[in-house]
């Protein structure tokens, strides 16, 4: 899960990492309010910023200083609202001006590669990080850091170091770094960026923008990082099935998926992507792994949400039994359909299944005796996808 | 002869008492493996009886290594345990360590393999979050299901459970030397390139098929190994070309960010070093029939 800027900044502050005051507004109104509490306390510039999970935000214009409360409250009028590379802005963070000396780069994050963690530090920040490390890679210092024995202050500084700062700001920038550590690893995050990380005109380091990413495996643990889920701007579908427990991505085609396996599942919305290209253009509708345990009560769940989409015009189950037997799965689409029906919900459109794997012609038995109406079973994975793509394109 | 997993592999499950353990410890009994025990510490000196078979519960990994020879282990305890159980496997310096479970945060992962660099990377760890590996006709150690294919000569490596079973069900005429699921998640133990490199030594493997999916650049740096050591023909498939950008589709590895890790910027970098790359999974398993039929 991403975070917002003020989240990480939160959460920043939390671990003693230096970051401006500031706090957030979703009205002009509120944002005037805040820039009066600033001026009040002696600070009457402040910076209005787009509150968005989406990068170049200050390029569109998402970010904004304003020398007054009035001029704060139309800052936030301008930018609330907006339209950041297809993310609304709902809130802005109205934050103290920093005098700004230098502005660096720092970030922790996940080398998959080498699979340990990575630290990288720039004396030259506040721009595209990646432009820099293209064109003077020598500015970019990559430094592995060791899960196991992790960054002390010394280390710290060492990184700060290899980022070419200067000696000013080593050791302020040494303490920021061991305290980031600290909440990479103790909020279980696979990205803590800082970018700019400033000196102020009086010699202090700060995190004056925030990014962090939070690794999902890790809630049961982090029992307070629910609170930090943007349900809001989550879409209905998606946030329905994840009450159910279901991984479900909404997408925009036709043909409503559902499968066991993210990697066969996500080969299904290719092969039906092909397939529909006959038929159309009929896409896939969305992303729904059913994993391991298909129940009839995890099928259920899942047919209601696809079907819960008016966009779908027809449903493709493709399931291998593997961990799920295909008895089993098959078990799980009658009863669901019954399920379905007890809860009120019509099964109205077609079903394309394909069974394959452990138990797979028990469960091919099981699904012909039924004799659902709605639901016609085809062989292969390809042919599958074909006549759900058809069955879209004659949908209403 | 196979990779990594041979009939004659003793193997142990951590976790075989829990509901998942025991479920696929029958199956993998009723497909022939080896299993000699499991492993609980609160359950020590209790047995399980499997449809006859009585396997003894150990306290500990190296205790079940000293009272039964065994030289691998499958992983099934649950996330929040499963750190402390691959660390014990470690430090017993068993041959081979397959973690099956799923949803394994990636700071612990990263802290197991950090610790088995640091032990001299004495045990091979495959996973997690993987189907494991079966080499058919010889043993199945995980819960890749039995009887979907028949021995024979090809060798799979797959970041995928599902797409594993489905290429091993394409190709079951054919049949193969082992297939070994690395796992999907970010931070993995054995490689795709790991399992190219055992394949080409394998006299019992003749051709390669190598399965990816969106999400980092494995795919891009096991073509760069291809190029420079893999004599066999290798056949590739790649899936989520139509996965959206930033957005995670199941597997904590595969999403998108940004121009790389993309399906298409993975089939080019494997067709540039000569792997012909299916465009759906029966597509490969043509492709590879193709490669057999020569």
């Amino acid at each position: 899960m991403d975070l917002f800027e003020h989240q990480a900044k939160e959460i920043f502050a939390e671990y003693g990492v230096p970051v401006p005051a500031g706090k957030i507004a979703t009205t002009p109104e509120e944002a005037r309010a805040i820039a009066d509490a600033f001026a009040a306390a002696g600070t009457s510039r402040v910076v209005v910023k787009a509150q968005v999970k989406a990068g170049g935000r200050g390029k569109a214009g998402g970010v904004k200083v304003a020398d007054s409360p009035a001029d704060a409250e139309d800052k936030a009028r301008q930018i609330l609202g907006m339209d950041i590379k297809g993310h609304t802005v709902h809130k802005v963070l109205v934050e103290e001006a920093s005098a700004i000396a230098e502005e660096y780069y720092f970030s922790f994050l996940l080398d998959r590669a080498n699979r340990t963690f990575l630290s990288i530090c720039s004396v030259e920040g506040g721009m595209e990080i990646e432009e820099v490390a293209a064109t003077k890679p020598d500015a970019v210092a990559q430094v592995p850091v060791v899960a196991l024995t992790g960054i002390d202050r010394a280390r710290a500084r060492e990184i700060a170091a290899a980022g070419r700062l200067p000696e000013q700001a080593l050791d302020g920038a040494a303490e920021l770094i061991e305290r980031l550590w600290a909440v990479f690893v103790d909020e279980d995050a696979t990205l803590v960026e800082v970018n700019p990380l400033i000196l102020t005109q009086d010699g202090r380091v700060m995190a004056l923008d925030g990014k962090v990413t939070l690794d999902g495996n890790a809630d049961f643990r982090q029992a307070e990082h629910e609170a930090l889920e943007d349900k809001a701007s989550t879409d209905p579908l998606e946030a329905k099935a994840k009450e159910k427990g279901l991984n479900y991505v909404k997408l925009d085609g036709s043909v409503g998926i559902i499968g066991n396996g993210a990697g066969l599942v996500m080969s299904t919305l290719d092969v039906v992507a092909y397939a529909g290209e006959q038929y159309g253009g009929q896409k896939p509708a969305n992303f729904l792994d059913i994993g391991g345990g298909a129940s009839a009560e995890v099928m259920a769940n899942g047919m209601e949400v696809v079907l819960g989409d008016s966009d779908v015009k027809s449903v493709f189950i493709n399931v291998f039994g593997g961990i799920t037997s295909g008895d089993a799965v098959a078990n799980g689409i009658v009863q669901a359909v019954k399920l379905l029906g007890e809860r009120g919900e019509t099964v109205d459109r077609p079903i394309v299944v394909r069974l394959d794997g452990n138990n797979a012609e028990e469960g091919r038995r099981i699904l012909n005796e039924a004799a659902i109406p709605v639901i016609e079973q085809v062989e292969t994975m390809d042919e599958a996808a074909r006549r759900a793509a058809e069955l879209a394109s004659q949908g209403v | 002869m196979a990779i990594w997993l041979t009939e004659n592999s003793k193997v142990i499950v951590q976790g075989m008492t829990g509901s998942e353990g025991t479920k696929h410890t029958r199956r993998m009994l009723a497909a022939g493996t080896n299993v000699v025990g499991g492993v609980n510490a609160r359950k020590a000196g209790q047995s399980v009886d499997f449809d006859g078979t009585a396997l003894p519960v150990f306290g500990t990994v190296a205790e079940a290594m000293a009272e039964t020879g065994a030289d691998a282990s499958v992983v099934f305890v649950p996330p929040r345990f499963t750190k402390d159980a691959v660390i014990e496997a470690i430090d017993a310096e068993i041959p081979l360590c397959i973690i099956i479970t799923e949803g394994i945060p990636v700071h612990d992962s990263t802290w197991f393999w950090g610790h088995a660099v640091a032990k001299g990377n004495k045990t091979r760890i495959i996973g997690p979050n993987c189907p494991g590996l079966a080499s058919p006709g010889k043993s199945n150690a995980g819960i890749i299901p039995a009887d979907i294919t028949t021995p024979g000569r090809i060798g799979l490596v797959s970041k995928s459970g599902t797409l594993t079973y489905q290429m091993m069900y394409e190709l079951r005429d054919i049949g193969f030397s082992t297939c070994v699921g690395i796992g999907g998640d970010p931070v993995i133990g054995t490689t795709h390139i790991d399992a190219l490199e055992a394949f080409e030594a394998d006299p019992e493997t003749d051709a390669i098929v190598m399965i990816g999916e969106i999400g980092g650049d494995a795919e891009e740096r096991a073509a760069a190994y291809i190029e420079q050591h893999v004599t066999k023909p290798v056949v590739g498939y790649v899936a989520g070309f139509t996965a959206p950008e930033g957005k995670t589709m199941g597997h904590a590895g595969a999403i998108v960010s940004g121009s790389s890790g993309t399906a298409q910027a993975k089939k080019e970098a494997l067709e540039k070093v000569g792997v012909r790359v299916g465009k759906t999974p029966s597509e490969t398993a043509r492709l590879m029939r193709e490669i057999m039929s020569h």
